[in-house]
């Protein structure tokens, strides 16, 4: 039996020895922690507004955020996407977004895969819109939480962005995503997903789904500015967002958001 | 004499201290928690920069006014103003030097993106106005009779 | 064609990034790592409850279970789509999420087996070390085993009476230490899925605990089946080819009905928790009916209603109770009651894996999945049929090799 001076001096020794390489594992240091929860934070938290009663179906934002963020044309994957909802009168919802609208609507058969179709007539339909759909930016982003390396974070100004040379391609944040906007590179092979073009609002231009909406359906903005129109539009009129039952808290507001909307 | 029990322990200690020291060179210096705590906020630093370095594809109309003023002004006096002219012919990057030459989408499929008729209750899509594709000329461009830049067919033949 | 396009099928409504992006692979892991938890169990039932009849399955299981250990990451690393990446696991685990304990729980259960085997296996690696220690003139084969043995004896040369008492004392409190060890190895597995909210199938905090206990389940099934086809096989060839080197034909009884009796006994009790586990999960979604229980209804009692409760209830579990359960049990009847208990384990991580994937998060669509079966490139091969199988074999050939050091049969004055 190990008596106890024994023990204590393995210990000591153990110890001793894991401290340097301990060093090496960095994992807690106070100063971040510090900034963390300092008042220096960032000035700026970038938010979304989407119209769907301005909203045509044109998919003129899908054709931009593709080739301004280098998604291949013919992949079938999209970093945004326009969703069409048909309602008739018999109660029956009717949904399809063909190639994520890329091409727009230019039918009014709906896509119920398989190669079926359903043409509804005109005067079956209820109500029906579009709804075009990104990556909300959630603030409490569940994708982030369950990446296993880090590769995917958190901006302080809000954007959820993804490390293309850190991803592993587990495709964990694809399946904790409720919205269904992650996907995976068909060149890169790394997680994917809108990005509010970083590149674009962190120069003071508009995301390139915003500047090509010709009806101005979508609206980017600061919710931190209180002069920002979108600010004001979100803080004074009646907005929606999707699936708040997740407590994901997305920050992409909708004017107009229909109970059926998925 | 030491119990020989802890052998294998010594073995694990040394599997982790290898492990770490190989940490040291595998993991960039960048790597750590940043301004969102640990959950949010576990990253390599530089790709924020990696992000913001991306190329900007699309200028924007005012891009386009400089050079081509008659084209913007014809445009703006039609309801296609509202349209970017990028949304037809293509991103400028950096045009004139790269692309010389914007290719232009004269295709019927483009224009029915907003002409082929949808009638939404609700939807402002029910307000564009639009023709039948298959009933309409279907065999030219829609180009041919009407100009993009001044769409309205009054007074012509 | 995006990945996990070429084998979806959608249909009605679905996002269009919507693909099944966890295909066979993702099937494969929890089973995998369950048969190594399961095994772990079974050998501990034995070291740590000194259920006697167990002792020369135990030892068999532990060489088992480490030889399933290899095998168990296999699925991720074919499954990552870069999987040279993923030792980024362990350089800089995200601790919020599940499958960052992956590092650490690995690394631990190996460590705890490792060491297992070690001291139940060290003193017959200092017997074969010494003698060739003293011998001159090896031959290359010696010279490998040597070195092999050498190292493995970690320096310790002491095979006394003292010092064989204290390596089962070692191997007792580790075989209990690996218990909960073993059970969190296969529970963080269960947790992947069933904190993944956004899943209306997977999100239920019962996940844990039922793949813990069908893991359990699918260990002791498959070292039981795979304990019995090796011995019948060596009294087969022992009783066909005398050769002087081989035991006495005494010495080969083949396998004990009591020890057959007695492991099915436990596998029964773990089935019962299992089942009672799922369909506890299943009433209780009928019964709430929140939201989503519209399409989960239609994906469980229709588009799944043959591999849920014909494949896994009825074939996996219901029959092979009633095998177990009939008195008069035989060799044969055992055999393929074990057959269909893996089969149905494997159908359970078929079902919530695929199953989870098999409605849209627009929860009006559907997505169906097509195993790829006959490849025609890596991928196809590495995420259908082919790497399954192939995963499914690594095992089996690594306890091969495994067998060479670690003996499992006839040793004398085995712990």
């Amino acid at each position: 039996m190990i008596n106890r001076r024994e023990f204590l001096k393995n210990t000591v020794k153990g110890i001793a020895g894991l401290a340097v390489p301990l060093a090496a594992i960095e994992i807690i240091n106070p100063r971040k922690l510090h900034a963390a929860n300092s008042s220096e934070k960032s000035k700026v938290r970038w938010v979304f507004l989407v119209d769907t009663y301005k909203c045509v179906g044109c998919g003129f934002c899908v054709k931009a955020c593709k080739n301004e963020n280098e998604i291949p044309y013919d992949a079938n994957v999209t970093r945004t996407w326009v969703e069409r909802y048909v309602l008739t009168k018999e109660g029956r919802l009717f949904a399809d977004s063909p190639k994520g609208a890329r091409d727009g609507f230019i039918t009014t058969k709906i896509d119920r895969g398989l190669g079926n179709f359903q043409d509804i007539k005109k005067e079956d339909i209820k109500k029906a819109f579009f709804v075009p759909k990104l990556c909300n930016q959630c603030e409490n982003p569940p994708c982030v939480q369950v990446c296993p390396v880090g590769a995917t974070y958190q901006t302080d100004d809000g954007v959820v962005l993804v490390d293309r040379t850190w991803c592993i391609g587990c495709g964990y944040c694809i399946m904790a995503c409720p919205y269904g906007v992650r996907f995976f590179h068909p060149k890169y092979h790394t997680a994917e997903k809108c990005n509010f073009c970083y590149h674009r609002i962190t120069k003071g231009m508009k995301t390139a789904c915003v500047q090509a909406c010709p009806f101005g359906a979508r609206m980017i903005g600061n919710i931190k500015d209180p002069n920002d129109p979108v600010t004001k539009i979100i803080t004074t009129e009646r907005v929606g967002v999707l699936k708040s039952e997740y407590g994901t808290k997305p920050q992409v507001y909708y004017i107009g958001l229909d109970e059926e909307v998925r | 004499m030491k119990s020989h029990i802890w052998r294998p322990l010594y073995a694990v200690v040394g599997i982790i201290a290898l492990a770490l020291l190989a940490r040291v060179f595998y993991v960039p210096k960048d790597f750590g928690i940043h301004e969102r705590g640990y959950m949010y906020g576990w990253y390599r630093e530089g790709n924020i920069e990696d992000w913001k370095n991306v190329k900007v594809k699309y200028q924007g109309k005012n891009y386009c006014k400089d050079c081509h003023p008659d084209k913007v002004e014809s445009i703006d006096k039609t309801p296609h103003a509202i349209i970017q002219c990028e949304n037809c012919h293509g991103p400028a990057i950096d045009h004139p030097s790269d692309p010389p030459k914007l290719a232009i989408d004269r295709s019927r499929q483009q224009c029915l993106r907003c002409h082929f008729p949808l009638a939404y209750p609700t939807s402002s899509r029910s307000k564009i106005r639009g023709i039948d594709p298959e009933k309409h000329n279907p065999d030219i461009e829609c180009v041919m009779c009407h100009n993009p830049h001044k769409p309205s067919l009054k007074g012509i033949k | 064609m995006v990945h996990g396009e070429l084998w979806t099928l959608k249909e009605l409504f679905v996002y269009p990034n919507e693909y099944i992006y966890w295909s066979i692979q993702i099937v494969m892991y929890p089973f995998m790592t369950g048969l190594v938890a399961g095994a772990f169990v079974l050998s501990s039932l034995y070291h740590v409850f000194g259920i006697k009849e167990l002792k020369d399955i135990a030892r068999f299981a532990l060489v088992f279970s480490f030889a399933l250990l290899f095998a168990a990451p296999m699925p991720i690393v074919l499954h990552l789509q870069h999987p040279f990446r993923g030792i980024n696991v362990m350089m800089t685990p995200h601790f919020t999420s599940a499958i960052a304990a992956f590092g650490i729980v690995f690394f631990t259960y190996g460590t705890i087996v490792a060491s297992e085997l070690w001291f139940l296996y060290r003193k017959h690696f200092v017997e074969v070390a010494l003698p060739l220690k003293e011998k001159k003139d090896k031959s290359l084969t010696e010279w490998i085993k040597f070195i092999v043995f050498y190292t493995l004896t970690l320096g310790v040369y002491d095979i006394s009476e003292e010092s064989l008492k204290r390596d089962e004392k070692a191997i007792k409190i580790l075989a209990g230490v690996g218990i909960p060890v073993a059970c969190f190895l296969h529970g963080y597995a269960g947790f992947i899925f069933g904190s993944v909210k956004a899943n209306a199938l997977w999100m239920t905090p019962l996940m844990p605990v039922i793949f813990i206990m069908s893991a359990i389940v699918s260990g002791i099934a498959l070292c039981l089946l795979t304990y019995i086809i090796v011995m019948e096989l060596r009294k087969i060839k022992v009783k066909s080819h005398r050769k002087p080197w081989m035991p006495k034909l005494e010495d080969v009884k083949g396998v004990e009905m009591s020890v057959i009796r007695i492991t099915a006994k436990y596998l029964l009790l773990f089935m019962v928790f299992a089942i009672t586990l799922e369909l506890l999960d299943l009433v209780f979604r009928g019964y709430t009916a929140v939201r989503h229980w519209d399409i989960l209804r239609t994906v469980i009692y229709n588009k799944d209603f043959t591999n849920i409760f014909i494949l896994q209830y009825t074939f996996g579990n219901l029959i092979p109770f009633i095998i177990f359960l009939i008195p008069g049990l035989t060799i044969r009847r055992a055999i393929i009651g074990l057959v269909l208990v893996i089969m149905g384990v494997f159908m359970m991580r078929w079902n919530v894996v695929i199953g989870g994937q098999a409605f849209s998060l627009t929860l009006s669509g559907y997505m169906e999945y097509i195993v790829p079966i006959i490849p025609h490139d890596w991928e196809t091969f590495k995420e259908g049929m082919g790497g399954a199988v192939s995963i499914f074999v690594m095992p089996f050939v690594l306890f091969w090799v495994f067998a060479k050091i670690f003996p499992v049969f006839n040793l004398k004055e085995s712990h």
